[in-house]
């Protein structure tokens, strides 16, 4: 709920962008990526506010691509501009690349091991938890409000219960959403 | 010869990957199916035995699931095959996300343009609650899985500084102790 109030910092460099994101990229086990991002930029660096963050994530994923290199472009664009898109989507993808090539030579080397296993689920059960996190922060600021409350409701559903295809539901509860925000003034002059 | 050889392997791992990377919607588990069809069935780049192999390499390895690209252009065409097969994968993409993120950015404080975005965001988070069920369905998580997630969840909503690396390194833990629980 304070994230809101919460003021931005100063744009970091380059350099610290590639940073942050390269190790986010390191570190990212079973699709926790858009948590991890989300923690760094919002709320510990500060780059970048959390409604902003939130409609990145919807245009993220109705792009074509990985939804998580698309926010990464978004991200980095916003904080600084083209050179930041590149840069994250560079830094981010760096390490996992790397080692994806190095999992895959020493694979049969390990996949014997049940403990290894467990660890690797283990870390991807709570990488999930990170994700929850940004639910959470983005349905504390919607609950309040009516029309949005409905709107993640319903895209909830629709696309995690019932698993519908998930560019037709956006492109129906998104225009649904955003008339029942549109400001009074605007739609006067229209 | 050889060289001849590589050379038509990275082709065709740009020419398989680029077009997908531009169909992808909805992200990367969308294409996962076509593309197996793609490298076991049409290219006859491995087998269906390995191609599921590769698929549990890229989700155990850090870094999005589409990095099944990677490991399969590794498998095709060694450490530059790797290269090329992630650059056509996510660049064209991207370079998409980039035009459009610059479009969107252009309008940013006029009133419809915060109106778009405070209708957006609460989608973005009903998405968010769903990715959550999409992946442990794809994982077939059991409830510790779920419980664990719940606590980082709520540990994090708790303590907001709470270092990631520590939750993590406490879901490694918990998925030992099971382990040696279940023995």
């Amino acid at each position: 709920m304070t994230d809101a109030a919460v003021p931005k910092g100063p744009p970091p460099s380059l350099l610290e962008l590639a940073r942050v994101f390269f190790w986010t990229g390191v570190f990212s086990f079973g699709g926790g990526l858009t948590g991890w991002i989300h923690r760094q930029v919002v709320h510990q660096y500060r780059w970048m506010e959390n409604d902003d963050f939130l409609s990145g994530i919807a245009l993220a994923q109705v792009l074509p691509g990985a939804n998580v290199t698309n926010l990464c472009v978004y991200v980095g664009y916003r904080i600084r501009g083209g050179w930041g898109a590149t840069t994250t989507l560079f830094a981010l993808l760096a390490g996992p690349t790397v080692i994806c090539v190095l999992v895959a030579i020493l694979y049969h080397y390990v996949a014997d091991y049940p403990v290894l296993q467990a660890c690797v689920d283990g870390v991807a059960a709570a990488a999930v938890g990170l994700n929850m996190r940004i639910g959470i922060v983005g349905a504390q600021r919607v609950v309040r409000k009516l029309a949005p409350t409905i709107a993640m409701i319903a895209t909830f559903v629709a696309v995690g219960i019932f698993q519908w295809p998930l560019v037709p539901v956006v492109l129906i509860i998104g225009p649904l959403s955003v008339a029942a925000v549109w400001p009074r003034k605007a739609r006067d002059h229209a | 010869m050889r060289e001849d050889s590589q050379l038509s392997a990275y082709l065709s791992l740009m020419a398989v990957f680029v077009p997908f990377s531009l169909v992808a919607i909805g992200g990367g588990p969308s294409i996962f199916a076509p593309i197996q069809r793609e490298a076991v069935d049409v290219q006859h780049w491995m087998s269906a035995r390995e191609f599921v192999e590769l698929f549990a390499i890229a989700r155990v390895a850090p870094g999005p699931g589409s990095m099944l690209a990677t490991v399969i252009g590794w498998k095709v065409a060694g450490w530059a095959g790797a290269f090329i097969a992630t650059a056509a994968l996510f660049l064209p993409s991207s370079i998409l996300c980039l035009g459009v993120s610059k479009v969107w950015n252009r309008y940013r404080g006029a009133d419809w343009h915060t109106a778009l975005e405070t209708g957006l965001a609460p989608i973005g988070t009903g998405l968010m609650f769903a990715g959550v069920i999409a992946i442990f369905r794809l994982a077939d998580a059991g409830p510790l899985s779920w419980g664990l997630a719940a606590l980082v969840a709520g540990a994090l909503t708790w303590r907001p500084k709470t270092h990631p690396f520590a939750l993590l390194l406490i879901g490694a833990l918990a998925f030992n102790i099971d382990l040696y629980l279940a023995h």
